[in-house]
């Protein structure tokens, strides 16, 4: 199909204009992209709030 | 009039004509967001989690947004199909909004675990959803504004969800320059006025303190913060809440 | 204080404070996210599908457009019987006594016949064959309109289901490999076939989509005549299918190609693919009215008992603040606010 050629890719390290591969389970069709979206924010979610934050020794004194 | 021609030396933000539209606004704007309010140099030390950086990581995002935006607007939209520095802003374009809903949802989360609506700060809860669900038909109307075949079948497709509730007829997604219109000026303009309201509302009612473990902890009260008020505040209600 | 209504005892807070520079924050936030913007604009780009044309379609599925032409023709086309905002020949969705698709009326109208393929015609010259057809057309009863347009729809309607259940293709259709011509045995169809012939010429050299943009003026910016004709016919939903794009593929989450698109629509696309909306001919009023009820809730979650609560049953919040309340049992210090015990 002709159309397929007219995508076009501008200086990218990684070409991501192929169609997607998805993820298949049940009734529910994600694309690979979107399950990685979504996986890496509820990844960066646990991480803000488990890495220790900066600064603890100023709010120990300002505690005081 | 007996007012003083002469602006006031600082200080004087109270002073003023009463009768004046201008002293008016300007004594309820000092009242509610005095200086060092609006621009605290400081924190409460419970503020203490990477979580808390995930608000100003979306005003972030908001403004490379709006930055690589404004200069996708400079040639005009059809300027990133044929050139690649065009497309190379439009790529930062894309990539900034991913990035926005990424940082805000996160942050969605948290305030919700950390139930920051509480002592008074339901508005701020209110203005940021609204903030979120505006975003939305921004980047709708930014999506069906890029001439290509993306444009071509979201537009002839969510077609039908517009129908669908009558909003068809105001708000023509097929519609190319209402719908450009609407993406560079009018929703940038009304997620900006609530991302503002939802940060000045904040910085008036400061940061949500944490949700106490244990009912014996005493409120402390002195420390540089204000005081603590004798009575809790009352329960949340639909109807808007008196000012703190 | 009422048994039944949790209360916020939320007080301002009376501890300490700690140097903490927003502005710089802002600062580095904006650099380091203009920063990432750039590094994935680097390793990825952003797709660009160059959009499809009518002479595009016209040339490489041209039975599939002059089927899609009878149809516009003959009044069965999608947009044809998609009543308002563009005609009144269908109801429009509805939602129990919601019909706010039929009450807000037609505010761009398009008579399908006339728009796509009378109006088009009238604009080709030096063809008097084309123009004795055309004239012969207009000239005829309604009823004989209809009659010509709907038997040569016939055997083209026959072509495209057959090759969609892969069965043998009818020989009433002749697709000419090398010149896309296509000649359609139709009896009864009065002057259609030499209209629809000029029709698929003009289609073909371009001339189609140019004059359906700027029928009405010269500077137009409303594609919606164009992009309907084309969304009426398969071309779009072809490429659509390839690229995870249609509903059934949760394609409005989707972007083209393998890149990241809307993960936050997941719920709105979530309700598409789930009875009753799934079979359902009014599936877009009622997800809207689902989501719209839903967006209100959201909006209004710090009121909505239960919901309101689970943060403090499912204690997040003891991670988040762990070191204040560390500080806090460690000494009484750590300042005091927040809720205070219950009454």
């Amino acid at each position: 199909m002709s159309w397929l050629a007219s995508t076009r890719v501008v200086g990218a390290a990684f070409n991501l204009n192929h169609p997607a591969h998805t993820v298949d389970w049940h009734f529910i069709h994600l694309s690979v992209a979107n399950v990685v979206v979504i996986g890496l924010m509820l990844v960066v979610f646990a991480l803000a709030i488990l890495l220790p934050f900066p600064g603890a020794a100023k709010r120990r004194e300002a505690s005081k | 009039m007996s007012a003083p021609a002469a602006t006031p030396p600082s200080g004087a933000a109270t002073e003023g004509d009463p009768r004046s539209w201008t002293v008016k606004l300007r004594r309820r704007a000092v009242a509610a967001l005095p200086p060092e309010k609006l621009l605290p140099d400081g924190q409460p030390t419970y503020v203490a989690s990477w979580i808390y950086v995930f608000g100003v990581a979306s005003i972030a995002s908001l403004i490379v947004v709006i930055a690589s935006g404004c200069i996708l607007t400079l040639k005009g939209p059809a300027w990133w199909h044929f050139t690649s520095v065009g497309h190379f802003f439009n790529s930062i374009h894309l990539w900034s909004v991913e990035l926005f809903f990424f940082v805000m949802v996160v942050h969605l989360w948290g305030k919700y675990w950390m139930a920051a609506w509480r002592g008074g700060r339901a508005r701020v809860w209110i203005t940021g959803a609204i903030v979120f669900l505006v975003a939305i038909p921004a980047a709708l109307t930014g999506y069906v504004s890029q001439q290509n075949f993306d444009a071509q079948w979201i537009s002839t497709q969510a077609k039908d969800a517009m129908n669908s509730v009558g909003i068809g007829a105001f708000f023509n997604l097929t519609n190319f320059g209402q719908m450009y219109s609407y993406h560079v000026l009018l929703l940038p303009v009304a997620v900006v006025v609530l991302v503002s309201a939802h940060v000045l509302l904040v910085r008036r009612h400061g940061v949500v303190p944490p949700i106490e473990l244990d009912k014996k902890l005493p409120a402390r009260a002195g420390g540089s913060g204000p005081a603590a008020a004798p009575e809790p505040p009352p329960e949340p209600s639909p109807s808007p809440e008196p000012t703190a | 204080m009422s048994p039944r209504r949790p209360r916020d005892d939320t007080r301002p807070w009376a501890g300490g404070y700690y140097p903490y520079d927003l502005v710089k924050e802002l600062c580095i936030a904006t650099g380091v996210i203009g920063l990432l913007a750039v590094l994935l604009t680097i390793l990825f780009s952003s797709p660009d599908d160059r959009p499809s044309t009518v002479a595009q379609w016209s040339r490489s599925l041209p039975v599939n457009f002059l089927a899609t032409a009878a149809k516009e023709l003959n009044g069965t086309s999608d947009t044809a019987e998609y009543g308002p905002p563009y005609n009144h020949n269908g109801e429009g969705q509805q939602a129990w006594i919601l019909k706010p698709q039929k009450w807000l009326g037609v505010s761009h109208p398009i008579d399908t016949a006339q728009a796509y393929v009378i109006e088009p015609l009238r604009t080709v010259t030096g063809d008097p064959t084309l123009a004795s057809a055309l004239a012969r057309y207009r000239a005829a009863p309604e009823q004989t309109k209809k009659a010509w347009a709907t038997a040569y729809a016939k055997p083209l309607e026959e072509y495209e289901a057959a090759k969609e259940e892969e069965k043998p293709l009818p020989r009433t259709v002749a697709e000419q490999r090398g010149t896309g011509r296509v000649i359609v045995t139709a009896p009864g169809s009065g002057p259609v076939p030499t209209m629809m012939e000029g029709l698929v010429s003009l289609a073909q050299s371009g001339g189609l989509e140019g004059s359906l943009l700027t029928s009405r003026q010269f500077f137009q910016t409303d594609y919606t005549k164009p992009l309907l004709l084309m969304a009426d016919g398969g071309l779009l939903e072809e490429r659509a299918q390839a690229q995870h794009l249609l509903g059934e593929q949760w394609g409005l989450m989707n972007e083209t190609g393998s890149y990241p698109g809307q993960p936050w629509l997941w719920l709105y696309a979530l309700w598409y693919q789930v009875e009753p909306f799934k079979a359902s001919e009014n599936a877009d009023i009622l997800v809207m009215l689902v989501m719209g009820v839903l967006s209100l809730a959201f909006i209004v979650v710090p009121f909505i008992p239960v919901i309101n609560r689970i943060p403090r049953w499912i204690p997040i919040y003891r991670l988040i603040w762990r070191e204040h309340y560390a500080a806090a049992a460690g000494g009484g210090g750590g300042g005091g606010g927040g809720d205070a015990s219950p009454r």
